[in-house]
């Protein structure tokens, strides 16, 4: 059995265990440590994920390949950045534990197997992985009512859709004799029939990643946990997870399900279509900025499933492009969130922000690339994200969700403008206090990654072109 | 200058060298302001002086793109940096380097805070807006032509005036919602063509069915930025509010924009489509003409009065340039040319006045012809120059223009010429109501002639207001050429479509 292949997901598995016995043990505060140490075996994993040979382990059970490698980097990039984004936040609201990063690392754990899944049971056990700690960390400022209500809602509508998933398993197990990807595949493929039991299973599958992915119509849960969970748990979700399940999801759209695509495809087309519209229309009218953030979440999500939707190369490069590219905007843009208090208090009104660019010019300066960039406007890096999924959409052939997308990047300007007109065109007598040294850090480096990409694009979308030639072969 | 020397780049580039060095300055916020001013006016002169050496340069007898560059930016997808001027656009790169410092000089005193942010802005607007009239591929064009929304959205909103906030998003907004339509146009191109490389785009036919689809996605990005009627309501709002140096940049520059988007990609690339619909554009120019020639009659706000009088010069610009005939294309981008530096000026005369005593509205003045000579002179200049005084800049391209709709249709130049009777109206209207009168209100008896940088400011565009009227050839020599072959390959086009359906 060629174990070695899932080093990175043991590794983290083990090295979680080790911390939590390390941290619990002191009697004294081992949050910092504990913090510390997750983020070295985030990137201690991401350096096997790098080093990490092709090939499937555990029966088949696991598969390792450059799109796993692509996705699974974002991921732990993207972990590690919200965790350190976390540490102060986390001391200064009195919320300092260390199983926080803990279970931010279990979760971590959980996407990586989701992504390297090559087997419906896989899949599901790698969900239940990442959902149980997300269940925890959503309540996890437990004083809270608010966030309390986020954690039940969470566990409650997550659960539902975690039971859809396995529903839909044991529909296509039931009709295909499999689940492993390779034999549904063999099963699917061209020139045999496909029962309509299987397609009801599909969709079940779909209902549940999409709800992973807070896509309409299963994004319901998304603006109330993003509201009530604490700002950098927050920011974990709205990066990691989103990422592993848009993954999770182009793996098996596009491996066992393939030759479905006639079955999924419209599926996916209305679900990309409503997420851009809901995303920007629901977000206009929002105060608070979580709020709001969720809701452009939404409206990202669209964005990057309209290049699996369209069903071609071009357009899962597109994905993972886009993926990419939201990664860092979003972290750059909870980077400023997290740091926005008022002696001492964090606040997440739209309007707290306002005179920003006036007390805190190079915050303010950063957010202001973030929300153009999440806008889409050229020349930073968000506008390629569009490009990359319009171009796919054109090329085959959907030009009224094109329409769609370039019109609800209008739409989303007005809000994301909004907020630059708060920071830049209004005044505050109340200012907010200055960022972090460590927060501003994170600020910085996602913002001139934002600035910069147009100089380099090639790399990002040569990893992608790779990763897609490997899941397509 | 030697070939190989990325001149283009250079050009467009050092701006944002400027805009880093003030960001790294530190310190009080006096002597952090006094720095950026300085800085930005040295990058800014620095920019305009190596732009010349296009004006020397030039080759004006070949219609080819001169000081091209290429370098890989995305091979994998038929993307290129690729930089270069043509007779078309030369002039424009010239006008946007010229009028830069001008306008930071402009904002030397009336801008009083975050002068810092101020400057930087101005920048990098300066690097979109050289970037777009050199870019040679479609991509980096729209980067570049949308790129330029970013800071003029924040100059507009932090420095403008009381309704900026509407301003600036309407600006914004009503733009983006336009070139969005364009980013799709221009993808469909991207993967039909394979490439985004403009000289290469031109020897690829677009299929007949398309062509009116592409002409209309085009034309929502350019009518909007032009401004055509009936989308130009954007416009008054944002000169408006905007600061002096806003306003000029706005109708110097951002402007010709949409009119130059025309030129390079609506007329070559989809010919058929350009023919078919000329009669619409027609039409919308004609109205734009007499209707905001009209409406500027009843203005009583200087800036808005000037706004307007901007929307029915471009509609002389997109009528000249859809009669397809040498006169017509020539005489709109003299038109371009000329309204960038007269209109530039019109609004710093009004920028002159209302630094003085913060009022746009006419009503407020009178009589200033006692107290501020030398203005009255150079404002009178400009008001002339606007009206299409022969011997002036804007003459020179409106008469071409009408002569060149005149062989089209005579209504057509007939409803372009009454823009000219309406102008000489409205803008001697503003002009007697300002300058001349009654010198009653006590503030306006105090007020200070010129200052020594305000003749600076105005010395250059008196010079090239005289010079482009008197002896035009010297700036219509250099497009010629390129009118010239644009022309030849819009008929070639056509006449292959004539032949093959015989």
């Amino acid at each position: 059995m060629n174990w070695t292949l899932a080093l990175p997901e043991i590794l983290l598995a083990v090295s979680g265990l080790v911390i939590l016995l390390a941290c619990v043990i002191p009697k004294q505060d081992t949050s910092y440590g504990g913090s510390m140490a997750v983020i070295g075996s985030l990137l201690g994993a991401a350096v096997l994920v790098m080093m990490q040979d092709e090939g499937t382990a555990f029966s088949g059970q696991y598969i390792a390949d450059p799109f796993g490698r692509f996705m699974k980097l974002l991921c732990l990039a993207g972990a590690a950045a919200t965790l350190l984004l976390a540490i102060d936040f986390n001391e200064r609201e009195k919320l300092a534990r260390f199983e926080f990063p803990l279970l931010a690392l279990f979760a971590t754990t959980g996407m990586m197997v989701m992504i390297s899944a090559n087997d419906l049971m896989a899949v599901y056990i790698g969900l239940e992985l990442l959902s149980l700690p997300l269940y925890v960390i959503a309540a996890f400022n437990r004083d809270s009512g608010r966030s309390a209500e986020a954690g039940l809602k969470y566990f409650v509508l997550g659960a539902l859709a975690s039971g859809l998933l396995l529903y839909g398993t044991t529909l296509v197990y039931g009709f295909a004799g499999s689940t492993n990807f390779d034999k549904l595949a063999e099963a699917f493929g061209p020139g045999q029939s496909v029962s309509a039991g299987v397609v009801v299973g599909l969709v079940f599958v779909i209902a549940g990643m999409a709800f992973k992915a807070s896509a309409v119509p299963f994004h319901m849960w998304t603006p109330d946990v993003y509201e009530g969970a604490p700002t950098p748990v927050t920011a974990f979700f709205a990066a990691a997870p989103k990422v592993a399940a848009i993954a999770l999801l182009v793996r098996v759209l596009t491996g066992p399900f393939a030759d479905l695509s006639d079955q999924w495809q419209q599926v996916l087309l209305l679900i990309s279509a409503a997420s851009m519209l809901l995303g920007s229309f629901a977000a206009i009218g929002q105060r608070n900025i979580k709020r709001l953030m969720a809701y452009s979440s939404i409206g990202h999500v669209g964005y990057a499933l309209m290049g699996l939707a369209v069903d071609t190369d071009v357009g899962v490069r597109g994905v993972l492009v886009y993926m990419a590219i939201y990664l860092v905007m979003n972290i750059g843009t909870f980077a400023v969130l997290v740091s926005m208090r008022r002696q001492g208090k964090s606040v997440e009104l739209i309007d707290d922000l306002a005179g920003l660019g006036k007390t805190h010019p190079g915050t303010a300066m950063w957010m202001a690339v973030f929300m153009f960039s999440m806008a889409g406007v050229p020349p930073l890096a968000g506008f390629f994200g569009k490009l990359y999924v319009f171009l796919a959409a054109m090329q085959a052939g959907y030009l009224w969700l094109a329409l769609i997308g370039v019109g609800t990047s209008v739409i989303g300007g007005y809000y994301y403008l909004r907020i630059i007109k708060v920071m830049y065109f209004d005044s505050t007598e109340q200012p907010l206090d200055a960022a972090t040294p460590g927060v501003g850090l994170v600020m910085a480096g996602s913002g001139l990654f934002n600035v910069l990409f147009i100089l380099w694009p090639a790399p990002l979308i040569g990893a992608a072109q790779l990763a897609v030639a490997a899941l397509v072969g | 200058m030697n070939p190989g020397f990325p001149l283009l780049s250079l050009l467009t580039f050092l701006p944002l060298v400027g805009a880093a060095i003030i960001l790294s300055v530190r310190g009080e916020e006096k002597v952090v302001a006094q720095n950026a001013r300085w800085t930005a006016l040295w990058t800014s002169i620095i920019v305009f002086l190596l732009s010349l050496a296009l004006w020397f340069g030039f080759d004006k007898s070949s219609a080819e793109f001169q000081f091209t560059e290429e370098v890989d930016w995305l091979p994998d997808f038929g993307i290129g940096y690729h930089m270069g001027v043509d007779g078309i656009s030369v002039l424009f790169v010239l006008l946007s380097t010229a009028l830069t410092p001008l306008c930071i000089l402009a904002s030397w005193e009336s801008i009083g805070t975050r002068v810092r942010e101020y400057m930087i802005s101005f920048l990098v607007l300066e690097t979109m807006m050289v970037g777009m009239f050199c870019a040679l591929d479609l991509v980096l064009f729209y980067v570049f032509f949308e790129g330029v929304l970013i800071p003029m959205f924040l100059i507009i909103g932090v420095w403008g005036g009381p309704r900026r906030v509407y301003a600036a998003m309407k600006f914004f907004l009503y733009t983006l919602a336009g070139s969005v339509l364009m980013l799709l146009a221009i993808l469909w191109l991207w993967y039909n063509a394979g490439t985004t490389d403009i000289p290469e785009l031109f020897a690829y036919e677009v299929p007949r069915a398309v062509q009116g689809l592409l002409f209309f996605a085009f034309l929502a990005s350019f009518a909007v930025k032009v401004p055509m009627w009936p989308v130009h309501t954007w416009l008054p709002d944002a000169h408006v509010e905007a600061p002096t140096a806003g306003s000029v940049i706005l109708a110097g520059v951002l402007l010709k924009m949409g009119a130059y988007g025309f030129l390079r990609f609506s007329v070559p690339l989809l010919p058929f489509a350009s023919a078919e619909y000329a009669p619409l554009i027609f039409a919308l120019s004609v109205v734009a003409v007499v209707y905001t020639s009209l409406v500027a009659l009843a203005q009583q706000d200087m800036k808005k009065l000037i706004a307007y009088s901007s929307v029915a010069h471009m509609g002389i610009v997109t009528l000249g340039i859809f009669t397809f005939t040498p006169q017509g294309l020539s005489g709109a981008i003299f038109t371009m040319l000329a309204h960038g530096v007269v209109s530039g000026a019109l609004f710093l005369c009004v920028g002159v006045v209302y630094d003085r005593v913060h009022s746009r509205e006419i009503a407020r003045y009178g009589g200033v012809a006692k107290v501020m000579p030398g203005y009255a002179v150079l404002f009178m200049l400009f008001t002339m120059a606007s009206i299409g005084l022969p011997g002036t800049a804007n003459f020179v391209g409106e008469f071409l223009v009408i002569i060149a709709a005149w062989k089209v249709n005579p209504w057509v130049a007939a409803g372009g010429a009454s823009g000219m009777i309406l102008g000489a109206c409205y803008m001697l209207y503003l002009y007697r109501r300002v300058v001349f009168g009654k010198l009653e209100k006590p503030d306006l008896k105090v007020l200070a002639d010129l200052s020594a940088r305000e003749y600076v400011v105005f010395a250059p565009l008196v010079v090239l207001t005289i010079w482009m009227g008197i002896y035009p050839s010297s700036f219509l020599s250099f497009f010629e050429a390129s009118v010239a072959a644009l022309l030849a390959r819009h008929e070639a086009a056509l006449n292959v479509a004539k032949l093959a359906g015989m």
